[in-house]
């Protein structure tokens, strides 16, 4: 299938419809709205439903392959707020709380541009051809990049602040901010950790036999997840599409930052996972994980450490240019790379 | 009735504040507090984001020095960096015990 072949099949799953269908419906100024109470319950079921089925395989796993790819995932949770905030900051003279705050999401990853890359794997590669242990790195995947990120963002603006008071002698102060502690159990606690986390420890525990009981509302692989996961992503597409105004206070270095950047970050994910012993639709989830932006645990996160950022700059990146993105052209993109790294049939 | 004045103190801020604001209102003295999830506007027309969760506004009955000591510190540490309205007025109340 050549790459452009692959787009087509891709665009026209009821995943991708549906989610071009909610843009569409507000770019019409349709009344249509999902109730933020089925939002909720179908982010949960979806977090809960991966963490679940991730932990039942995970039972059944070897943990020494897990290493050296847990290992290539923190790299890439370390590296990629890094990159986003240098590139941000010094390339597109972002304020260090814009630039920070943004890097955050881009630093965590996006469960659903998770979930979609696998069914594209799946729907190419047939059922079971991403490595099991893939929602464990997910997990793994979620946190450091806003830790790092807020960290840039506050040692930064304190830095700033010092040279500001030293400069005018008087020393203004400073408004309290959440404590470290506070902002670990933010993230620890927060609803797509606790849910991936808790289900994924409950798959352990149960194992299959014990998953065959609740397997048919369960299994990712069942029309209740794909539903849930279709009907979900045209509340995506409703929120990316109410965030398209906002396009134009983005300005054209974060427009062009929202395709680059999962690009870039997508092909290095795709490489360590190469080199990590990874198949082939394993480095396709992988890549599309680096590649992706959080916008369930990094905006509150970001809201509550660094206020001074804005959120249309983070949340329009995340939600209107890179989500988008990688649901239309990047996961196939990143399969390709995959391809053309590790080969089909190569461990 | 025999009534007695004490203060109503409304803030209305974004839902992520509430377990902060929260510990402010019982670390400035207050017996009591009610929260409501509520939406709007504010002079920007514009909310911070959908994404991050709609608006709250806790509602506490105090002495006027507590709620002069809340204002204080939103003053201080949320009116510059958050989503944070707030205002106080007179109401009046049986049982004053419940709230001072």
């Amino acid at each position: 299938m050549t790459l452009f072949q692959m787009f087509q099949a891709n665009i026209c799953s009821p995943m991708v419809l549906a989610f071009a269908f909610g843009i569409v419906c507000r770019l019409i100024k349709s009344e249509l709205a999902i109730p933020r109470d089925l939002y909720t319950s179908l982010s949960i079921y979806l977090l809960f439903a991966l963490g679940l089925k991730g932990g039942v395989e995970l039972s059944h796993s070897e943990w020494k392959q897990l290493l050296m790819p847990a290992i290539a995932t923190i790299g890439l949770g370390c590296i990629t707020p890094v990159s986003s905030y240098l590139s941000l900051r010094y390339l597109g003279r972002f304020s260090i709380a814009d630039a920070a705050g943004i890097a955050a999401h881009y630093g965590s990853v996006s469960a659903v541009t998770f979930i979609a890359a696998e069914k594209f794997v799946f729907a190419n590669l047939g059922e079971g051809s991403v490595s099991p242990f893939m929602p464990t790195l997910l997990t793994l995947l979620e946190i450091p990049g806003i830790q790092i990120a807020l960290a840039i963002g506050v040692i930064g603006l304190a830095k700033s602040k010092r040279i500001r008071d030293n400069a005018s002698g008087i020393s203004t102060q400073d408004a309290s901010s959440p404590s470290l502690g506070a902002v670990w159990h933010e993230l620890l606690t927060a609803r797509s950790m606790v849910l991936l986390i808790g289900g994924m420890t409950i798959g352990c525990i149960i194992g299959y036999d014990g998953f065959a009981s609740v397997k048919p509302f369960f299994d990712k692989g069942d029309w209740m997840f794909k539903g849930a996961l279709t009907l979900f992503l045209l509340e995506m597409g409703l929120v990316a599409g109410s965030r398209l105004a906002d396009l134009k206070h983005a300005g054209a270095f974060l427009i062009a930052f929202g395709i680059t950047a999962p690009i870039a970050h997508g092909a290095l994910g795709v490489y360590l996972g190469s080199l990590a012993g990874l198949d082939a639709g394993s480095c396709t989830v992988l890549g599309a994980m680096a590649a992706s932006a959080s916008y369930i645990a990094a905006p509150p996160a970001v809201r509550m450490t660094l206020p001074e950022a804005n959120p249309t700059f983070y949340l329009t990146a995340a939600l209107a240019i890179t989500f988008p993105f990688n649901l239309l052209v990047g996961i196939p993109l990143y399969f390709r790379m995959a391809l053309a790294m590790v080969g089909h049939d190569s461990p | 009735m025999n009534t007695i004045t004490l203060t109503l103190l409304t803030i209305i801020a974004e839902a992520l504040l509430k377990d902060r604001l929260l510990h402010e209102v019982r670390r400035a003295g207050a017996k009591g507090f009610t929260v409501t999830d509520v939406s709007g506007e504010g002079s920007r027309q514009r909310r911070v984001s959908e994404i991050l969760g709609d608006n709250i506004k806790i509602e506490i009955i105090a002495k006027r020095e507590t709620a002069d000591n809340i204002l204080v510190v939103l003053q201080k540490d949320y009116f510059p960096r958050y989503a944070v309205v707030a205002f106080m007025s007179e109401v009046q109340v049986v049982r004053e015990d419940k709230y001072v």
